[in-house]
C-alpha cells in the first residue's frame, strides 16, 4: 500500500503539492516512486524558470525508464532541491520529504483543479 | 568464457613500449610555441605488443558473437557474417584510397557504388540510393531530411508533422525530433496492425509523411498497406520505410512496390556485414524517382559513408545473386514461424497467425508465481538463456506488451540449432513453473552475474581515471 | 549458378518445419501479403558468384584504382596501422557481437569501450566520453544540437570558417532541419578571429561556438580568451580536434572547452576511401546528461566483482523516444576498439613520436618547396604540425602534375591554396622526390 498524506493536493500525474503561503512545494507521490523503482536521477529546472500547470518541468529517471514531471501549478521556480542531484534515492526513501521544486504561484486558483487525499486514493485504486 | 579482470591501464609499466617507428631523418622542426603546447601529462598505457595481444584476446573471451552461437535478437537480424566479405573489404587497393581522390582515380570504387545502387534498387524497388548514412538511425534521419526537402522544394512549408505507429522502433520518433518534425503517434489494433480508422483523422496538409516498418516490430505484415499508402499520398504526404525489418521480404516483396517513397536499409542486418559490437554499420537510403533531386542538398557524413561496410555487403549480394535472394526471405520466415509454433503452448502468444522474420511473446504462460515468490519475468528468461549458451532475444520491446520477448532466428540457422533453442526455452518454462528463483538468480554460468545497474547510474564511474 | 554456403536447410528440414507450422509450402508463409505485392519474375541481379569468382571480381575492381602516395590530409590522415590492430579486431568475438545489451556475455566489448572512453578523456582532458559517434563531422553536428540543449532560449551556433569544409557542410545540414541558425566566424591570418567572435557573441543569441584546435590550413590555433568570452554569454565552447595531435597541443580542457569532438581516424584507421571512421565526443561533467550516444560505466556484480554496463540510458532513444537528445544507437564500436588498441600500442611516447616525425617531415617539405621559388608562404610564422598550405605560383594544376608522378598532393583549398600533409608513413626519399618533381616543372 502506498502512503498518501492528508492535507496535500495531488495531480493525476502523481505529483503532490503542499501550499506554504503563495508558494507551492512540489514532489512526487509514494505511489509514483514505487512505480518508478530505484530512481537514479532527478532532472530539475533552474531557479527563475517559469513553469506552467500541466506542462513538463523535469523528469525522474531509473535505469530503464524516464518519467516526465508535470507541474501541478503555474508560476516561477524559487527553489530546487539540490540535495537530489547527488542523492536521488531520497525520493524512494521518503517521497513526501524529498520535495523537488518550490513554485511561486501565479494563479493559486489552479489548486482547485487538484485532487485531495481521498480523491487521489480513489485514482490509484490500491 | 572466463572472467578476466584487467584493464589495459593496469598492465602499464613506465618505459615499456608497443610500437616501432622509422628513424627520423629530417632536421628538427621548431616546436609548437609553449602557449599552444599540451601542459598536462598524457597517462596512456605503456605496454608491450604481447601485453596488448594477450589482454584483448582475454577480453574477447568474455564476449558472445554470432560465431559463438545462436543470437535470436529480435529486430537485429543477427545472421552469419561471411568471411570472404572481410577479406574483400581489407584489400589494400581499397584501403589505401584517400576519400578526396577524384573519381577518375578510383573507377573501381565508383563501380562498386554504381553496382550496389543498381542491386539495392532491384531488391527494393526504389530508384536511387545514397550511401552517406553510417547506421540505421542515421539512415532514418537522412530519409526524413529528404522527406522535408521534398516538401520544401515544392514550397509546401506547412508539413511539420510525421506519423509514427506506437509499435515503432525508438529511433523513429527520435530521428523525427532531430529532423525538426513533430511526432504524431498512431495506435495499433488488437491484431497488432496500424488502426487505419485512427490514422484517417490525423491526416491533413500539415503531415509530411508516415514512418512504417513492414512487417512491423511484431513481425506482422501490415495487410492494409495499400490503403494506408493511398490515404497518406492522398493528403500529399510521403511514406517512409524503416528497413530494419527488410530481411523477410528479400526476394519476395519490394517496399517500392508497396508505395514507399523513401527507405533505409541496414547493411549490417539484412546484408550480412558484422555488427562489430555496435558498429560500424551502414544505412543507405533509397528514394523513388520524384525524390532523386533532393539528395545533393543533404550532406550527413564526412565523405562517402562507410565504404568498407558497403564493400562487404556488395560481396554478399554477389554471392546471393538473383538465385538465392528469395531463400533468404523465405527461410528467415520459416525459422521464425517454426519456433513460434513450437513454443506457443508455454509462452504467451498475444497475436495468432503467420509471422514474418520475427515474433513477440508476452512472457511465460506459467511464470511460477506462488505465495511470496514473484513469477519469472521476461528478463529472467533472457538471463537464464545465457546459462544455456544462447544469446537472449530482444526484451521489453515493442512497448505494446509488458513482458515482450522478441525472437528473430534468421535464415542462417539450421533446424538442429532451432530445435536446441526450442528445447532450452521449454526447459526454462518448466523451471519457471517449478521454481522461479532459479530464473531470478540467473545467469549462473556466465563470466559475471547480474550487475548493480542502479549504482552505476547513480554514481557514474565512466573512465579509469575516476577510480584512481 | 554457384551454391550459397550460408543456408543450412535441407529439403527434409524445410518440409519438417512446414509440417510443424501446418502449411504446405514456403509461399504459404506469405499468405497475409496482398497478391499484387508479391514480386513476379526474376530480380534484376547478376547470377550468384562462387567465392573464387567474388575474389577474382574484387581483384579486378581493386586493380582499376590508382594507388598514390598520399600527401593530403584535410580530415583523413595516412598514419601507420600496426599489424596487431586488424589481427585483434578481426577476432569474431568482437567482430560478430551486437551492441552489448546482455552485459553478462559482453564484458569484452564493454571493457574496451570503457578503456576507449578513458583514453579519449585523457587525450582531451575532459570528464566524460561516449562510446563513439559515426565520424568527426557528425560528432560536431551532435555537439551543435547539444549546445542548443544545454543553453535553452539561445538559437544560434557559430562555426569557424577555419573548420574543414566537410565538417561545416554536415553541421549546416543537421542545423537546417533541426531549426538551428548557423553563423560563420571569419578567419584572421589563418586563425579564428577573437574580435569576430566577440562581435557575434554581443548579439546575445549564441548557444555554442565550434572552433578547430588544428585548423584546415594545418595551423595550431590560439584560443586565448575564447572560453571567457563564450562563457560570459552562457554559451558553450566546442573544440574540433585531431586526437593524434592532442598528444602535443593544448587540450580542449586546457582551453576550458565544454565539449570536444573530432574524428578518431588519425589514430591508426586506414583511409579506406572515407570510412568506416569513428567520431568521438567528450564533455565536462555538467553536460553529461545531455550527451548523445551510449556510455559504459563501472559497477559490481552480485559477487562484488568489477564489471561494466551500459549506463545513463534514460537519455537514449529507446527510452525517451522523441524526447531523446539524439537518435544515435549503432555507433562505430569496432573502430573504437581499433583506436583503443592503437593508443595502447603507441602509448604517450609513441604518439608524441608520430607527431614529431610527421611535423618534422611537413616542415622539411614546406621549406624545400619554398626553396623552389614556385610558392608563396601565405601564413608565415603560424605554427603547424603535419599539414600546411601554400600558394602555388606556377602554371597549370600542380595536383595533376604530381598525380601523374604517383603522388596525391597539393590538394586545392577554396581560397586557391594548395594543401600538403606529411605523416610518418612518408619517407624522406618520398619527400625529396616530390620536391624534385615540382622543380622539374
Amino acid at each position: 500500500m502506498s502512503k498518501i498524506l492528508e492535507g496535500l493536493k495531488y495531480s493525476e500525474s502523481h505529483e503532490w503539492v503542499k501550499v506554504e503561503g503563495g508558494v507551492a512545494v512540489v514532489g512526487v507521490s509514494d505511489f509514483a516512486q514505487k512505480e518508478m523503482g530505484d530512481i537514479t536521477y532527478v532532472d530539475m529546472p533552474e531557479v527563475d524558470d517559469e513553469v506552467e500547470a500541466g506542462e513538463e518541468f523535469g523528469a525522474l529517471e531509473s535505469v530503464k525508464a524516464s518519467s516526465e514531471l508535470i507541474s501541478p501549478v503555474s508560476g516561477t521556480v524559487v527553489e530546487v532541491n539540490s540535495e537530489l542531484e547527488d542523492t536521488p534515492e531520497k525520493v524512494n526513501e521518503d517521497a513526501y520529504g524529498a520535495w523537488i521544486i518550490k513554485v511561486k504561484m501565479s494563479d493559486p486558483s489552479e489548486l482547485d483543479n487538484l485532487l485531495d487525499a481521498a480523491g487521489y486514493k480513489a485514482l490509484i485504486k490500491e | 568464457m572466463k572472467y578476466y579482470d584487467k584493464l589495459i591501464f593496469e598492465l602499464s609499466q613506465e618505459g615499456r613500449c608497443g610500437y616501432s617507428l622509422p628513424v627520423n631523418k629530417y632536421p628538427a622542426a621548431p616546436e609548437v610555441p609553449s602557449a599552444l603546447k599540451r601542459q598536462s601529462a598524457l597517462r596512456l598505457p605503456q605496454v608491450s605488443e604481447p601485453d596488448v595481444v594477450r589482454h584483448y584476446t582475454n577480453l574477447s573471451q568474455m564476449n558472445f558473437g554470432v560465431d559463438t552461437g545462436f543470437y535470436p535478437l529480435g529486430s537485429c537480424t543477427m545472421k552469419y557474417n561471411p568471411k570472404i566479405n572481410e577479406e574483400m573489404a581489407a584489400l589494400p587497393g581499397f584501403n589505401c584510397l584517400h576519400p578526396l581522390m577524384k573519381d577518375e582515380l578510383v573507377p573501381g570504387v565508383k563501380k562498386v557504388y554504381e553496382e550496389m545502387n543498381k542491386a539495392l534498387a532491384a531488391i527494393t524497388g526504389m530508384h536511387t540510393f545514397t550511401f552517406a548514412p553510417c547506421a540505421g538511425a542515421h539512415g532514418e534521419l537522412t530519409g526524413l531530411m529528404l522527406m522535408r526537402q521534398y516538401h520544401l522544394n515544392r514550397g509546401d512549408l506547412a508539413r511539420t508533422k510525421v506519423i509514427v505507429p506506437d509499435s515503432a522502433h525508438g529511433t523513429n520518433p527520435a530521428s523525427a525530433a532531430v529532423c525538426g518534425l513533430e511526432v504524431v503517434e498512431v495506435k495499433s489494433l488488437e491484431n497488432g496492425r496500424i488502426d487505419v480508422e485512427a490514422l484517417k483523422p490525423l491526416l491533413g496538409p500539415d503531415i509530411a509523411g508516415i514512418m512504417m516498418t513492414n512487417p512491423n516490430t511484431l513481425g506482422l505484415f501490415e495487410t492494409q498497406i495499400q490503403e494506408i499508402a493511398s490515404l497518406v499520398h492522398g493528403v500529399g504526404g510521403l511514406l517512409y520505410y524503416d528497413g530494419a525489418n527488410m530481411n523477410p521480404l528479400m526476394g519476395v516483396v519490394r517496399p517500392g512496390d508497396m508505395g514507399f517513397d523513401i527507405m533505409h536499409l541496414n547493411l549490417h542486418k539484412t546484408f550480412s556485414t558484422p555488427h562489430g559490437g555496435g558498429g560500424p554499420g551502414s544505412g543507405p537510403v533509397g528514394v523513388a524517382k520524384h525524390l532523386v533531386d533532393c539528395i545533393p542538398a543533404i550532406k550527413v557524413s564526412g565523405f562517402h559513408g562507410n565504404f568498407g561496410v558497403i564493400l562487404r555487403a556488395y560481396a554478399y549480394i554477389l554471392s546471393l545473386g538473383k538465385d538465392h535472394l528469395q531463400k533468404v526471405g523465405q527461410y528467415a520466415v520459416l525459422g521464425a514461424n517454426y519456433i513460434k509454433e513450437c513454443l506457443k503452448d508455454v509462452y504467451k502468444l498475444p497475436i495468432e497467425g503467420v509471422c514474418k522474420h520475427e515474433f513477440v511473446f508476452d512472457g511465460l504462460i506459467n511464470d511460477g508465481a506462488h505465495d511470496d515468490v514473484p513469477g519469472a519475468t521476461t528478463l529472467d528468461v533472457a538471463k537464464r538463456l545465457l546459462d544455456y549458451g544462447f544469446h537472449a532475444p530482444t526484451i521489453y520491446f515493442p512497448l505494446l506488451f509488458h513482458q515482450a520477448l522478441m525472437i528473430e532466428p534468421t535464415e542462417t540457422e539450421s533446424k538442429e540449432t532451432l530445435d536446441a533453442f526450442i528445447e532450452v526455452m521449454r526447459k526454462i518454462a518448466a523451471e519457471a513453473a517449478e521454481d522461479p528463483m532459479i530464473l531470478h538468480e540467473a545467469p549462473h554460468n556466465t563470466p559475471i552475474s547480474r550487475p548493480d545497474e542502479t549504482t552505476a547510474a547513480r554514481n557514474p564511474i565512466l573512465k579509469f581515471q575516476d577510480t584512481l | 549458378m554457384a551454391s550459397l554456403p550460408y543456408l543450412p536447410q535441407t529439403q527434409a528440414d524445410v518440409q519438417a518445419m512446414l509440417d510443424r507450422i501446418g502449411v504446405n509450402k514456403l509461399e504459404d508463409l506469405y499468405s497475409d501479403v496482398p497478391a499484387q505485392f508479391l514480386h513476379k519474375g526474376a530480380y534484376a541481379l547478376p547470377d550468384a558468384l562462387s567465392e573464387q569468382e567474388i575474389r577474382d571480381y574484387f581483384a579486378s575492381l581493386e586493380a582499376m584504382n590508382t594507388r598514390l602516395k598520399v600527401f593530403v590530409g584535410q580530415g583523413a590522415y595516412d598514419h601507420y596501422t600496426p599489424s596487431v590492430i586488424p589481427y585483434l579486431c578481426s577476432r569474431s568475438e568482437f567482430l560478430t557481437a551486437y551492441t552489448p545489451y546482455q552485459c553478462e556475455i559482453s564484458q569484452g566489448t564493454l571493457r574496451y569501450i570503457f578503456e576507449y572512453q578513458s583514453m579519449l578523456c585523457e587525450l582531451t582532458g575532459l570528464d566524460v566520453c561516449n562510446a563513439s559517434m559515426y565520424d568527426g563531422p557528425t560528432a560536431a553536428a551532435e555537439a551543435m544540437k547539444m549546445a542548443i540543449a544545454c543553453t535553452r532560449k539561445k538559437t544560434r551556433v557559430l562555426l569557424s570558417a577555419t573548420l574543414l569544409p566537410h565538417v561545416v557542410e554536415v553541421v549546416k545540414t543537421y542545423a537546417k532541419f533541426h531549426g538551428v541558425e548557423i553563423g560563420m566566424l571569419q578567419a584572421d591570418g589563418g586563425q579564428t578571429s577573437l574580435s569576430a567572435l566577440k562581435a557575434e557573441l554581443a548579439k546575445d543569441d549564441v548557444a555554442g561556438v565550434i572552433v578547430p584546435s588544428v585548423n584546415r590550413f594545418g595551423i595550431v590555433e590560439d584560443h586565448s580568451g575564447f572560453a571567457d568570452a563564450i562563457h560570459a554569454q552562457k554559451a558553450v565552447l566546442v573544440e574540433y580536434c585531431d586526437p593524434s595531435a592532442l598528444a602535443v597541443v593544448k587540450t580542449p580542457a586546457e582551453w576550458d572547452a565544454d565539449i570536444a569532438v573530432g574524428d578518431g581516424q588519425s589514430l591508426g584507421l586506414p583511409l579506406c576511401y572515407g570510412g568506416p571512421y569513428v567520431g568521438f565526443m567528450t564533455v565536462k561533467k555538467d553536460h553529461m546528461r545531455k550527451m548523445p550516444g551510449r556510455i559504459v560505466g563501472q559497477t559490481t556484480d552480485k559477487e562484488g566483482r568489477r564489471v561494466f554496463v551500459l549506463t545513463l540510458q534514460a537519455r537514449e532513444q529507446h527510452i525517451k523516444r522523441e524526447k531523446a537528445t539524439s537518435n544515435i544507437c549503432s555507433n562505430e564500436s569496432l573502430m573504437a576498439l581499433w583506436v583503443t588498441i592503437y593508443l595502447s600500442l603507441m602509448g604517450p611516447q609513441g604518439l608524441k613520436e608520430v607527431n614529431k616525425l610527421s611535423s618534422d617531415g611537413a616542415h622539411y617539405l614546406k621549406a624545400e618547396l619554398l626553396k623552389t621559388g614556385q610558392f608563396e608562404d601565405v601564413f608565415p610564422g603560424q605554427p603547424f604540425l603535419k599539414e600546411f598550405v601554400l600558394k602555388y605560383k606556377g602554371a597549370g594544376s600542380l595536383q595533376e602534375k604530381l598525380e601523374k608522378a604517383g603522388y596525391f598532393a597539393a590538394y586545392p583549398t577554396e581560397e586557391g591554396y594548395v594543401s600538403f600533409c606529411v605523416t610518418e608513413k612518408r619517407s624522406k626519399e618520398d619527400v625529396d622526390r616530390l620536391v624534385s618533381i615540382v622543380k622539374e616543372g
